[in-house]
């Protein structure tokens, strides 16, 4: 009865909309909560069917308002963040984000919160898709070992943001205890090929970017905002290799995305496509032939776009640096024939003398050869002249002689020289204050070189040493290898 | 009567020599007391709080102190525990009623309800510290009386919660002393405190402006005084989430003595 009501509510909204403002109106707004409320629960009660990420729980298909149990339970979790990087995640299900919740508007939720005996802290929940103070938080705080209840009306449609909200909030977050609960408009939502469950986060660890062992929680770096990975679904490799998402070609494509914070803003893209349609941060009306969308920290979006070329779509945060030096990298795997009237592929790859570096090629040879036990000194030299201008003739100058009282030589460096082994010092950890090279005095700051792995340190180096009459010598991975597993890192040393 | 119940038990004891009845009772430390700035303000406009000389515990109880407790006043075994006063997890991890696991015997206490764990105090003529006075003590690193501004101090105190719950307790009294000769005070278990029931601090510290709330005042002014005392509000935190008759895999505790401190 109050949903016709609701309906002819609507109806004569719009038409009124109509009569005042001529042709190009505005379409009526859905009335809020205030047109969310259809009544009392109908039927039996429902359990929430809860989805780990990426998939996302399958449309209620429900046309009237229903009691939806949900119970959710919190675990602190070690797991790998990186490879080879553990670190204590706190989680709504035992995954970052925590559990996919879907209801429709209208529906009762009898919210269980259940923590593990396990864990250490107690937690609770915030909702954003709550209507009351706390969004619910207060009503769940939750010791370990025990379990709370409370009931909301899910009175707004639209895409949020769950998360715990006990102090301190910014740790918890930072632990990775945020989730999405969609609630679905009346009608659904329209029917895709394929949902998936993204969301975003930063993380702080005391150890730099991809340093091995147990990482604990960093609270300078997350105060001053400064993360040391920006991740989608909580790990480097949530999606990416085997855990890449897949669709075909021809494909309508849903993606729910949230962005968890604690801190940064999301610059939300998928390399290659362009989102049909968004339904910015997880609203009601949408913006279509968006290339890039803004995800609050604390807000979520729903985009759809449509898949033609087969091939691997990237989705990144295009702050950049984020998707490739804090592994904001998720991969979408599509599938299906080639559409050449659509996209060639390469259609040509002439030499152009002007580019600066050269092909990759040698690199790859060096760094199969070492794998295969074959690598041979000058393989490492060849590899290591492609890096080297690739990375450091910025600076050090392609001829090695670096620019006089600002970048020290490398040719016929005394200061090379004299200690080959300490290079490798300088380019894993940078090099910052006054030194003297060739009797000139430098005070500058060189970076640690984070980007390059063992491999291709080892190539640089003797590269180095092998060139402009230096005199000669040969660096190993494993020298290489030695010298970054016996530097202690500052505390709050940065990437 | 109740002392013969010991005396037979300590016979028992000596026969069978169970490890727990072994371990001696831990020794206290002598705290001078004093006034320091606190986390939780007494009152509005109030930063400091004064702590009378009180002697605490050097270690946290243990599994092997408790189990005589329990021996001695059976009461409290987990078998015949009242339910008001301990929960279904009260000393879930020992095999039996009596005595703790192999193992188990020198780690610290944990599954003991607030009421458990005063009775135990009660019975060594002691009590559980009232927060200040674990908080003053928790103020020390290994060399001063008052760490608290000290970052790095902060940081490895922080860095437990990197460990999962799940990971084996170390002994207790097997971590450095701090600058009272007190011994896990950081980076073990959480401990009850004597005044649990006044430690109501907001679930949720983001509610800290409202005026009408007085029991979030604390966490108001935690925030704006000691905002990034980490450690100490999770300590906070977890206190407040827990009654009096809850248990947790985390929460030991250990007991002081001189007077109750006043108002």
């Amino acid at each position: 009865m109050k949903i016709w009501i609701s309906i002819a509510a609507a109806l004569l909204l719009v038409a009124c909309g109509q009569q005042t403002t001529s042709t190009t109106s505005a379409p009526a707004d859905t009335g809020g909560s205030r047109s969310g409320d259809f009544g009392p629960p109908q039927g039996e009660p429902v359990n929430a069917v809860l989805t780990a990420p990426p998939a996302v729980s399958p449309a209620t298909g429900r046309h009237a308002p229903a009691k939806v149990i949900v119970e959710l339970e919190v675990q602190e979790v070690e797991r790998e963040i990186a490879e080879g990087v553990k670190y204590t995640f706190w989680t709504f299900g035992g995954t970052v984000p925590g559990s996919f919740i879907r209801v429709r508007q209208g529906d009762t939720v009898e919210f269980h919160l259940k923590n593990h005996p396990s864990s250490k802290m107690p937690h609770n929940i915030d909702l954003h898709g709550v209507t009351g103070p706390g969004g619910g938080a207060a009503s769940s705080f939750t010791a370990p070992g025990h379990r709370t209840q409370f009931t909301f009306k899910a009175l707004n449609q639209g895409l949020y943001v769950y998360h715990c909200a006990t102090a301190p909030v910014g740790m918890h977050v930072a632990n990775g205890m945020y989730g999405l609960i969609l609630v679905e408009p009346p009608e659904g939502l329209s029917a895709v090929d394929h949902e998936f469950y993204v969301m975003q986060g930063d993380f702080y660890t005391v150890g730099k970017y991809r340093e091995k062992g147990v990482q604990a929680f960093d609270m300078q770096k997350a105060i001053d905002e400064n993360p040391t990975y920006v991740l989608f679904n909580g790990a480097e490799t949530a999606l990416t290799g085997p855990n890449a998402l897949k669709a075909k070609t021809g494909q309508r494509i849903r993606m729910f995305v949230g962005n968890g914070g604690p801190n940064l803003v999301s610059s939300f893209h998928v390399i290659g496509e362009i989102f049909d349609k968004v339904q910015y941060e997880g609203g009601t009306h949408f913006q279509e032939n968006v290339q890039t969308t803004l995800i609050p920290a604390g807000g979520a979006v729903m985009v759809e776009f449509h898949t033609e070329v087969p091939g691997n779509y990237i989705l990144v945060d295009h702050s950049i640096f984020r998707a490739f030096n804090k592994g904001a990298l998720a991969i979408l795997e599509v599938s299906g024939e080639q559409r050449a009237d659509i996209y060639s592929g390469k259609q040509a790859d002439e030499s152009y003398l002007s580019d600066k570096v050269g092909s990759l090629a040698p690199v790859a040879a060096a760094a199969a050869a070492k794998e295969a036990g074959t690598l041979t000194k000058e393989q490492q030299i060849k590899a290591g002249e492609v890096l080297f201008k690739g990375t450091c003739s910025t600076c050090h100058q392609d001829t090695g002689l670096g620019l006089p009282n600002v970048f020290p030589p490398l040719a016929k460096s005394d200061y090379l020289l004299a200690d080959k082994k300490r290079a490798i010092g300088v380019v894993v950890n940078g090099l910052s204050g006054p030194v003297t090279v060739n009797g000139s005095a430098f005070n500058s700051v060189m970076p640690p070189m984070s980007q390059l792995n063992d491999d291709e340190i080892a190539n640089i180096l003797t590269y180095v040493l092998n060139t402009w009459d230096n005199d000669g010598g040969k660096i190993s991975k494993e020298e290489v290898k030695a010298v970054r597993a016996g530097t202690k890192r500052p505390e709050g040393a940065a990437h | 009567m109740q002392r013969a119940a010991r005396i037979v038990c300590l016979i028992a004891g000596a026969v069978c020599v169970p490890a727990w009845a072994v371990q001696p009772a831990p020794e206290r430390a002598p705290i001078p007391g004093g006034t320091f700035e606190t986390i939780l303000p007494p009152a509005e406009k109030v930063k400091v709080a004064k702590v009378r000389p009180f002697r605490m515990d050097r270690r946290t109880v243990s599994n092997a102190d408790f189990a005589r407790f329990v021996n001695e006043h059976p009461e409290w075994r987990r078998d015949r525990v009242a339910r008001v006063f301990a929960d279904t997890g009260y000393l879930k991890h020992w095999p039996g009623n009596t005595a703790p696991g192999a193992g188990l015997d020198s780690q610290p206490v944990t599954q003991v309800s607030w009421f458990a764990a005063k009775a135990y105090c009660e019975a060594h003529d002691a009590r559980l510290p009232a927060w200040y006075e674990w908080e003053f003590v928790a103020a020390a690193s290994a060399t001063a009386p008052d760490a608290r501004a000290d970052p790095k101090w902060r940081q490895a105190i922080l860095e437990w919660y990197a460990r999962p719950a799940t990971d084996s307790l170390p002994a207790a009294g097997s971590t450095a002393p701090n600058f009272y000769g007190v011994r896990d005070v950081h980076g073990v278990v959480w401990e009850w405190v004597l005044d649990l029931g006044s430690m109501m601090v907001s679930a949720d510290n983001r509610e800290q402006g409202d005026p009408d709330l007085k029991r979030f005042c604390g966490t108001g002014a935690l925030t704006m005084e000691q905002k990034d005392n980490y450690a100490m509000l999770m300590r906070i935190a977890t206190l407040s989430s827990m009654q009096a008759n809850y248990t947790s895999s985390s929460m030991g505790f250990r007991c002081v003595t001189g007077p109750e401190p006043g108002p």
